[in-house]
């Protein structure tokens, strides 16, 4: 595994948050700090964090495939999560999210075909009140409407020329 | 007309200008300082003085929180855990999400008074995924009070010592039930435990005695301190006191979150008052007052209330007082306060629809009623959407829903055949002749599914 020398850091330090006899307790934390540093969740990671935690691949395969964050395949540059849910979707949340898929040229779920995005729909994000939001990344957008949907994909754009 | 006031304990900073969420900031409007006073008293009188109180839990179920102190078992000699339970789940609810990011330390401050309560020398804040922001506030502000003396060793130079830890989900709604929540921060599958004998009080996280408190719960017990009892008993009304924050959402003019004494408000007058009324040339329709599992409301229904001295009195949906005996008497919940609205622009059909996509997805597929319920009901109601509606389908799907509620290991089972089981009772003729409505529907029509 090769992971980023602050991130073996993080991870020792973690393991500490939990009893000596509960090292499985370090499950979620380790797979989210491998997928921050490497982006998805390969087996060589399951059969990592399964020895660093002294359990078996099994137990942390179960996991990953448990929670719908955790991610066995790469995705795009940027990773654009629209809330599916009620009150973003009766503020038109479903239109937000064809907006970014027209925008992209890609599908929900499938890497847009520049690598630059994955659009995806998601369950509730909390934030009903200034619905519909987007997690961008680490970073929610709120009001999202079709008209602001583009103003956000074109700034991607942008940041994607830029960067050359 | 009573007072339309909000009354902002829990929310008294949030968007205040000039109000930030660091320790300083927080010291300079007396934060700790109740912290630092009851470190100084018996645990057993704060815990009589929350159970005094009446404060009932703000994640959902409004159990008294005093009592499911009370039921923590003290004398196995094993460690007590406290979990605060930042999961946030239901949709419809958004209150936590601004303590964390607006008033960490109020979360803190609560958090460690109910530790050194009930002796507990480790806490957790499970706090889900989708709050990347939130842990990383949270743990910066952790770190603060670690390095003022209010978290960690000798807290405010006593000898009592407690650590706080953030545990992040990872995108689970079943996490915000609590024994999930339990077996989620033990590195597992969120499957919730059966219960007798996994009470968390007793058989809790590492099988030791557990208290999982919402964020909001705990950010009243500092306020229960600070105030007393006597004085918080006032607030409210009898077996519903303090405030509640109410998160509307959907449509009406203002959505947002409004906090108020629970019962100071009715229905009607937080969605036309408070929230401004539904949007231009519509009507409301529906609501949904604690969650989405929560039952509906429909516009224009009436509720026969017994009064306690035999007499009875009817109930508009507006008339409703929001607290939690009230809108249990008209038959719903007060939940999580997470009120949805919908007005006359919305079927019912796509509306359920949208809602049982949700518990399908989530279900964490232990029980075999829910497992196959919940996606039974989603099939249905989304075939009903954009394949072929038949007028027989809402009695179909609420046939479903009935063979799940009571019979599964936690209360996802309800959580997710109320919406079904209230829908089509209370819209049953939109369900059988959706057929028709979806001929008609214009091309641009809302989509929710």
């Amino acid at each position: 595994m090769n992971l980023k020398p602050e991130t073996l850091t993080r991870i020792d330090e973690v393991i500490t948050h939990y009893p000596e006899t509960e090292k499985r307790s370090g499950t979620l934390p380790l797979l989210h700090l491998i997928q921050e540093d490497v982006g998805h969740i390969s087996n060589e990671a399951i059969e990592w964090i399964a020895e660093k935690l002294e359990l078996q691949p099994i137990n942390v395969y179960e996991v990953v495939t448990f929670y719908p964050m955790f991610r066995r395949q790469p995705i795009g540059r940027r990773h654009i999560k629209v809330c599916r849910t009620l009150s973003c979707a009766l503020a038109g949340g479903y239109k937000t999210c064809s907006k970014f898929e027209q925008e992209f040229n890609t599908h929900r779920g499938e890497i847009s075909p520049d690598g630059e995005v994955t659009v995806e729909f998601v369950e509730c994000l909390a934030s009903c009140g200034t619905a519909p939001v987007v997690l961008i990344d680490e970073t929610l957008h709120e009001n999202v409407t079709e008209a602001k949907a583009k103003e956000i994909s074109d700034q991607i754009k942008a940041e994607a020329a830029n960067r050359g | 007309m009573s007072d339309l006031t909000e009354k902002r304990i829990i929310f008294k900073h949030i968007d205040e200008a000039g109000y930030s969420n660091d320790i300083a900031c927080y010291q300079k409007h007396g934060g700790y300082e109740i912290l630092k006073k009851a470190v100084t008293m018996n645990p057993p009188d704060i815990r009589d003085e929350v159970k005094k109180s009446g404060l009932r839990g703000r994640g959902g179920a409004g159990f008294s929180c005093g009592l499911k102190w009370s039921f923590v078992d003290r004398k196995s000699g094993k460690p007590i855990y406290l979990i605060v339970n930042a999961d946030e789940s239901e949709p419809g609810t958004f209150k936590d999400r601004y303590i964390i990011h607006q008033d960490p330390h109020q979360l803190i401050e609560g958090t460690m008074i109910s530790c050194f309560a009930n002796d507990v020398k480790q806490a957790y804040i499970y706090i889900r995924g989708e709050f990347p922001e939130g842990a990383r506030i949270l743990e910066t502000a952790i770190q603060e009070a670690r390095d003022a003396g209010f978290v960690g060793k000798n807290i405010c130079g006593t000898d009592y010592s407690c650590e706080i830890y953030v545990h992040r989900g990872a995108g689970a709604y079943i996490c915000g039930e609590e024994t999930g929540l339990i077996e989620s921060l033990e590195g597992k599958r969120a499957n919730p435990r059966i219960k007798p004998p996994y009470f968390p009080a007793v058989l809790g996280l590492y099988q030791c005695p557990t208290i999982v408190n919402n964020v909001e719960t705990l950010c009243h017990v500092k306020h229960i301190m600070d105030m007393g009892a006597d004085e918080y008993l006032k607030i409210g009304t009898p077996n519903n006191t303090g405030t509640r924050i109410f998160c509307v959402s959907g449509h009406v003019k203002k959505p947002g979150y409004y906090e108020f004494a629970c019962g100071q408000v009715t229905m009607g007058q937080l969605l036309n008052h408070v929230c401004g009324g539904p949007r231009e040339g519509r009507t409301f329709k529906a609501v949904i007052p604690g969650g989405s599992s929560a039952k509906i409301l429909r516009f224009g229904e009436k509720f026969t209330i017994k009064n306690k001295d035999g007499t009875s009195k009817e109930w508009a949906v507006e008339d409703i007082p929001l607290d939690f005996d009230s809108l249990a008497a008209a038959g719903t919940m007060g939940g999580s306060g997470g009120v949805i609205v919908m007005d006359d622009s919305v079927n019912m059909v796509d509306a359920l629809a949208n809602i049982n996509a949700f518990y399908a997805h989530e279900s964490c597929g232990q029980c075999t009623p829910c497992r196959e319920g919940s996606l039974w009901m989603k099939k249905i109601s989304t075939r009903m959407v954009h394949g072929e509606a038949r007028p027989e389908d809402g009695e179909l799907i609420k046939n479903v829903a009935d063979q799940i509620a009571g019979r599964t290991i936690c209360a996802f089972g309800e959580a997710c055949s109320w919406p079904t089981q209230s829908f089509v009772a209370k819209f049953g003729d939109e369900f059988k002749t959706y057929a028709e409505a979806k001929k008609a529907k214009p091309a641009d029509s809302l989509e929710l599914v």
